[in-house]
């Protein structure tokens, strides 16, 4: 019982000093003044994974933050993973089994790379993503190792787990963290490939090893990243300003903005409705069926002629205009009978546009902008031989049987017109002054298939009460009633959240530092930050050469004399022990791997491309580095004497490394006001833009 | 793959059958459905010699190019009209009987062998093919329609020859076959004047050879192995010649060499002179002869089609001055640019075009709302320029003046002919290359400021020397910002006609993108002189023309809001496309994929995915296999990898092309899936037989699988075949139609 007393009490601690020293190292160097500049840089994203990717207005006056926003707070945690980042890389050199030294070696390289600095000092998501990137490998290593000796083990689990939470983590951040999970999957994939080739091993026992992999990688991963965005949809709750970009159901769910409106709008769309009809593809941009007084000019610029009846249109504000009518062609009331009669698929209508109460009409005659479609108007008789052709066939998309009701919101539905079978669609052209530029509505014929822009929903909706015109205005001026309310599930919110992140495309035109991946290997570009109002202070985002250089070299050796030992172990000439072979490969296939998984994508990708999409590449790169060189020294040096040159030159080449990266400092941090004359000695490049001011 | 695969594969597979169940009892039961095969002609060969044998295999291989013969040239001529892009390859087939220079997106083998096909059955390069459903009349079209029928029938043996060789089994291959000839989509394809037929049959060519050659290779060095490896080198060279989609079995075959070679380099019973023969003999045949035949295809190209046409445009001055009738060939030009000369100016990139302006403005928020200047391939009268003075506006044309030759490094203007506006840059983002410059038409009648000067400088010269037409290369260079007028290269949105932008670039890096030459140049003070423009070289125009054929492969994007063709439509036979008719009074052909078969070959794949990781991991946990089985999953493993993928090699890479794809560009991958589905359900059966039955038994549930997909495959391409042989009637939504049962999908619109 008083065992203890009679054993000294004995605290153990294991520090190692070079670990603690690096993160030290690596804070300082990411959280000195990290509040400067109080502005915003060029791209403000804190946006997180929650928020739709959107363009970015290039910013050319920097607005400060005001002086309530806590920068300081807000800029920590990237600062932190870019800190931690440094021991990380230390610790995956050392579970790779490559010497302290080349650990050390990785760590400091990591610690001077300017373009990593520079990334995590701001409110930018690349060095969070690189934090998780690095932690997945280095979680997957150390599970690695304890799989030799104590699989199943407390630790096991821990790091199995964690690479499978830092994972998910990763893509949560950004969709580039997938490229690093396919990484680590297929790695994972060959070991346990050769886990299944063991035969030592019971069936059961290889059955479990493979179904703990399975639950920690692929099952932990999607209900994280599932997780996350339910906490995201709980916490962003109220409309925003992207909501647009979302369908009508996806919008009704948010609080405020269109489920103000809509919310308590009756369900089903009966015969004398009011609704307004919204196109479900929504490009260019989303708008919904408009029509006003103005009619088609008599003749087209190019001299084509038109029916002079009037324009519909799309128009992608809400407007009065935007209200219709859906009326039995068989009666003549615009009002809903009691009881209501909802409108079915395949049900005749007639649409009656609020305002003027002329009906959607089309016929044979060319639209405006799309030739070979048919033009969409509003009727005017004017008793010339045009005969009203205003029968339109409801066909609802989503239905689940043929009797349907259309449903406010959540039917997708197509008009079908009776006499030429043409379906109402958007063409996304926008039409010349004479149409207010708003967008063209035509008459399809040949419409194959499903498309969203030949389908509608309606998105606001009221049963009409009024029989008089003028009552009639103004009730459509009114804001619609409430009452009913109206749930979209989780999935089907998560899905089409999902959807429209990877569908939406930025703008195909470039930005003013967007630049193209062949230009990131040799450092041909550079982003300009931030620059000061008064001064000549700046922040580029620019690395550091001799490392981004020398990294490509190194991976170019790498691949030469993997390839040279290769083809000799096939001729049966081992150069490597066995054991440096493995570690050799193991360690070419995650840094390697990993730089080429993170950075060939990008050719097949259309979207704009900056410098930054390639730090963490770059980190897979930083890491080969010093695996490559330990590897000469250990394994191509064959005397003492060759191996202190080596070691002599290799410390050449890290103090001009670490040169360069000091000399680059006023650019990374911005703390200094460099003279004109200093800015064009740092342009070692031509096409590096740096800011010269014109005084 | 070891080149052990062909020879051994059968030996452990017929062994261990041979031991169990008699004397040639593996080859029973392919023979077997032989026999059902055959039965249908009037004599049963008795067998048991082997002589009665080969004669039943050749008979075999017969009677299945015969049916694909007869199937795809059963009602050849109808209908008498262009059928969908007929109306491409048949014009570019007159333009080679013709000899009028064109421009195409795709290599030109094929459309020279259509060409020739219509030479020689008396086509006379007359008909104009104009647009789908223009009737032939009395022109003859059967030729060329003959001619790819003939290569799209060979499809259906070669698939034969090739399953044969990868599984053994006569069965599998008679499904292969069967999938293939009763598929209406492969048949429709090979009845019309189109690229596909040929490029099909010069894939599979290129997979049969490689097979071939990979069964002969026990016997390395021999002649028919040096036949079937020139033979595979011959058929990517036609693959490729016809179209890129060619690049994807080259792909396959050199994946093939490689994995082949890596094991000839492994065994350490062979010395490494041996090791260099064999890659000498590979980079022979299959690198260099390819390379030869490919471009001895262009030559011919170039050499057949000698006059100016359509084309000319999108090739330099240059190139242009090869062609009879274009205005540069012999030209007679003023020499030397004069003030006052109404000129065009070419970018020398390839495939950028001349400067180019019209009257539209520049949209909102792009740049300042001034007149667009693009570059535009096609020869107009919006390319025309006159060169002027900057400082005065009188018009040198005027006959008091003398003529003042423009010199290096004078100062000048560019007025554009039609619009009078001046060619004008200044510090506003261009368009679509943010870090350059824009560049518009500025100012009224000739009349603007400053940011319309131009130092004009030609590369590598003196001060003060004259300009040549189209032999001096020009630069301009903006005289405020200093930068240098370009051409990105990108293609302009809507607004800009999709034509390529301009842009003045403030980086002064010598590229071809910012340098022009003048190439038409009229002025009327001035003497024409002849000149002889010089000739480009072959390896010159082969690069150009290359250049341009990528550049129009990339120019063709989806536009947003067109309905479009996307690759995870396509096994799934998810929509055709309208060959001919669009109403019911119309004579109808619709190319779709026979459902059955295309729904087979969905499963299969699935189904073969399944099976073929069970038996790796089986393998891998080293589990040991009866003989038999062994046998069958080495067939399953090897020769079933092999189509997969030749099938993900032709179906995957769509995914990630930004052009226009189309329902027919699954074609070729359809025939690997269908190869796979033969090999798959042949091994299947047989692993369910052996586990199931004794012997006779066995015998009988793999005949009866067997025989039963073959007349399920013929039922549904009886039912299904109006859709290739063209149909009139009420529209299958009509519950008259003859085909209202058929339309399974929504989405069929037949």
């Amino acid at each position: 019982m008083w065992g203890f007393l009679k054993r000294p009490v004995v605290v153990t601690a294991d520090i190692n000093l070079s670990l603690v020293a690096l993160t030290g190292m690596g804070l300082l160097s990411r959280l000195w003044r990290l509040t400067y500049p109080r502005a915003v840089v060029l791209f403000r994203r804190i946006r997180w994974q929650f928020f739709v990717e959107q363009n970015w207005s290039s910013v050319v006056a920097f607005p400060e933050y005001s002086s309530n926003v806590p920068v300081w707070s807000l800029r920590l945690l990237p600062a932190l993973a870019g800190a931690l980042s440094v021991p990380m890389a230390y610790q995956i050199v050392l579970e790779l089994h490559f010497s302290h030294c080349a650990a050390m070696g990785a760590a400091l390289l990591m610690l001077i790379e300017n373009a990593l600095i520079t990334q995590s000092r701001l409110m930018l998501l690349e060095s969070v993503l690189i934090f998780f990137n690095l932690l997945a490998v280095l979680s997957y290593l150390k599970f690695f190792n304890c799989q030799k000796h104590s699989p199943f083990s407390l630790s096991w689990w821990f790091w199995l787990t964690l690479t499978g939470v830092a994972c998910s983590c990763a893509v949560g951040i950004k969709y580039m963290g997938v490229f690093t999970y396919v990484l680590v999957l297929g790695v994972a994939a060959v070991h346990a490939w050769h886990l299944l080739g063991d035969q030592t091993l019971s069936n059961v026992c290889v059955f479990c090893h493979l179904l703990a992999r399975a639950v920690a990688l692929l099952v932990i991963p999607v209900v994280l990243y599932l997780l996350f965005f339910y906490v995201h949809l709980i916490l962003v709750f109220r409309s925003g300003p992207h909501d647009q970009i979302m369908s009508s159901a996806f919008q009704a769910s948010l609080e405020g903005g269109l489920a103000r409106i809509t919310q308590g709008q009756p369900l089903e769309v009966a015969f004398g409705s009011q609704v307004t009809l919204r196109n479900v593809f929504g490009k260019p941009v989303p708008c919904w069926l408009h029509s006003h007084q103005d009619t088609y000019p008599m003749i087209y610029e190019n001299g084509r002629g038109s029916s002079h009846q009037q324009q519909v249109t799309c128009y992608p504000f809400k407007d009065v205009n935007n209200w219709w009518i859906v009326k039995d062609p068989r009666r003549h009331q615009l009002v809903v009978s009691s009881p209501p009669r909802p409108v079915r698929h395949g049900d005749m209508v007639q649409l009656v546009h609020g305002m003027t109460t002329r009906s959607l009409n089309t016929h044979d005659v060319a639209a405006p902008l799309s030739p070979h479609s048919q033009e969409v108007s509003c009727y005017i008789d004017y008793n010339i031989s045009m005969p009203a052709q205003n029968l339109w066939r409801l066909e609802i998309v989503n239905r689940g049987s043929d009797t349907d009701v259309w449903k406010t919101i959540l039917s997708e539905v197509r008009f079908v017109h009776v006499n030429t079978s043409a379906v109402l669609k958007l063409s996304g052209a926008h039409l010349p002054d004479w149409g207010y530029r708003q967008l063209e509505i035509v008459g399809e014929k040949l419409s194959r298939g499903y498309h969203g822009s030949t389908v509608w929903n309606v998105e606001e909706h009221r049963y009409g009460a009024s029989q008089e015109q003028r009552e009639r205005e103004r009730e459509l001026h009114s804001p619609a009633q409430v009452d009913v309310s109206r749930n979209l599930s989780f999935m089907a919110r998560f899905s089409e959240l999902q959807w429209r992140m990877l569908a939406l495309r930025s703008d195909d035109s470039e930005h003013k530092y967007s630049s193209s991946p062949l230009e990131w290997v040799t450092l041909d570009t550079n982003i300009a930050y931030w620059l000061h109002p008064r001064t000549s202070a700046q922040i580029h985002l620019l690395g550091n050469i001799v490392i981004w250089v020398s990294g490509s070299l190194a991976l170019a050796i790498y691949a030469l004399l993997s390839l040279w030992y290769l083809l000799r172990r096939r001729r049966n000439v081992h150069d490597l022990p066995q054991d440096a072979w493995l570690r050799w490969v193991l360690a070419g296939a995650l840094c390697a791997g990993g730089w080429a998984v993170n950075y060939l994508p990008f050719f097949l990708m259309e979207k704009t491309l900056f410098l930054y999409h390639y730090l963490p590449a770059l980190t897979f790169q930083i890491l080969l580095l010093p695996v490559v060189l330990q590897h000469i020294s250990d394994h191509l040096c064959r005397s003492q004497l060759q191996r202190s040159i080596f070691s002599a030159l290799v410390v050449a080449w890290y103090s001009s490394a670490c040169h360069v990266s000091n000399t680059l400092r006023p650019l990374t941090y911005g703390d200094k006001s460099l003279s004109p004359h200093e800015l064009k000695a740092l342009r070692w490049k031509d096409s590096w833009d740096i800011l010269i001011r014109k005084h | 793959m070891p080149p052990a695969t062909g020879g051994g594969l059968a030996e452990s597979e017929l062994r261990p059958r041979r031991g169990r169940c008699g004397p040639q009892a593996a080859r029973a039961a392919g023979r077997d459905v032989a026999a059902e095969a055959v039965a249908r002609s009037p004599k049963r060969p008795a067998w048991g010699s082997r002589r009665f044998e080969a004669v039943g295999w050749w008979a075999l291989l017969a009677l299945v190019t015969l049916l694909s013969f007869a199937t795809r040239f059963h009602r050849l001529d109808e209908p008498p009209h262009i059928c969908w892009d007929e109306t491409h390859f048949g014009k570019m087939g007159s333009y080679y009987i013709n000899r009028t220079f064109f421009f195409d997106v795709h290599p030109p083998l094929g459309k020279m062998l259509i060409g020739l096909a219509g030479y020689l059955s008396g086509y006379d390069g007359t008909f104009l093919f104009q647009k789908p459903g223009d009737k032939y009349e009395h022109h003859s079209y059967m030729g060329m329609r003959g001619f790819c029928a003939f290569l799209g029938s060979w499809l259906v043996p070669f698939a034969y020859l090739t399953v044969l060789d990868l599984s053994k089994s006569l069965s599998a291959a008679l499904l292969t076959a069967a999938l293939l000839t009763f598929d209406t989509g492969c048949l429709t394809l090979s009845q019309y004047i189109l690229l596909d037929p040929i490029l099909m049959f010069f894939i599979m060519a290129a997979m049969l050879s490689m097979v071939k050659y990979n069964s002969c290779a026990d016997r390395p060095f021999s002649a028919p192995w040096w036949f079937w490896l020139s033979l595979t080198g011959v058929s990517l060279a036609g693959a490729l010649g016809v179209k890129f989609v060619g690049l994807f079995i080259i792909l396959q075959v050199g994946l093939n060499t490689i994995a082949d070679l890596w094991y000839l380099f492994g065994d350490l019973s062979l010395s490494l002179v041996t090791v260099g023969k064999h890659l000498t003999a590979r980079v022979l045949c299959l690198i260099v002869l390819p390379l030869a035949l490919y471009t001895a295809t262009f030559a011919v190209h170039f050499m057949v089609l000698s006059k100016s046409g359509p084309g000319d445009g999108f090739f330099s001055s240059a190139f242009q001055a090869r062609l009879s009738g274009n205005n540069l060939h012999n030209a007679s030009i003023p020499e030397h640019l004069a003030y006052g000369s109404v000129i065009t100016v070419k970018n020398l990139r390839m495939a950028i075009g001349y400067l180019h302006s019209h009257r539209h403005l520049y949209p909102e928020g792009i740049g300042a709302r001034q007149q667009q200047v693009t570059t535009y391939l096609h020869k107009d009268y919006n390319n025309l320029w006159i060169i002027k003075k900057h400082n005065t506006n009188s018009d040198p044309l005027d006959p008091s003046f003398p003529v003042e030759f423009v010199r290096h490094g004078d100062i000048i203007r560019l007025e554009h002919k039609e619009t009078s506006r001046n060619l004008h840059s200044h510090y506003h983002e261009a368009p679509m290359t943010r870090k350059h410059y824009q560049v518009t038409g500025y100012g009224i009648n000739g009349t603007g400021d400053s940011n319309d000067f131009w130092r004009i400088e030609v590369v590598n010269r003196k001060f003060g020397n004259r300009i040549k037409v189209l032999r001096s290369r020009i630069r301009f260079i903006h005289l405020v910002t200093g930068c240098v007028l370009g051409s990105s290269g990108k293609v302009l949105p809507k607004w800009g006609w999709e034509q390529l932008e301009v842009t003045c670039t403030p980086y002064l890096k010598e590229t071809l993108n910012s340098i022009w030459n003048v190439e038409d140049h009229i002025n009327p003070k001035l003497p024409n002189i002849s000149l002889d423009v010089l000739q480009p070289s072959f390896p010159e125009i082969l690069l150009e023309s290359h250049m341009v054929m990528i550049r129009g492969n990339s120019g063709l994007k989806p536009k947003d809001n067109e309905f479009t063709s996307k690759p995870w439509h396509w096994p799934i036979n998810y929509q055709g496309l309208r060959f001919s008719g669009v109403n019911d009074t119309d004579f109808r052909v619709y190319l779709l994929g026979n459902p059955v078969v295309w729904w087979l070959n969905l499963l299969s794949i699935a189904l073969y995915l399944l099976s073929g990781s069970i038996i790796a991991v089986a393998m891998q946990r080293g589990a040991r296999l009866p003989a038999e089985v062994a046998g069958l999953s080495q067939v399953l493993l090897r020769g079933g990898g092999q189509v997969l993928l030749g099938w993900t090699l032709h179906y995957f890479p769509f995914f990630l092309m930004g052009r226009v794809l189309y329902f027919h560009h699954y074609f070729p991958a359809m025939l690997f899936s269908s190869m796979l589905t033969g090999i798959l359900w042949d091994t299947l059966l047989r692993l369910c037989a052996w586990g199931l039955a004794s012997w006779p038994l066995a015998r009988g549930i793999h005949v009866a699988g067997i025989l039963s997909l073959l007349l399920g495959t013929a039922y549904s391409f009886y039912l299904f075949h109006p859709l290739a042989y063209g149909m009139v009637g009420p529209l299958a939504q009509d519950p008259q139609s003859p085909m209202a049962g058929l339309r399974w999908l929504d989405s069929w619109d037949f």
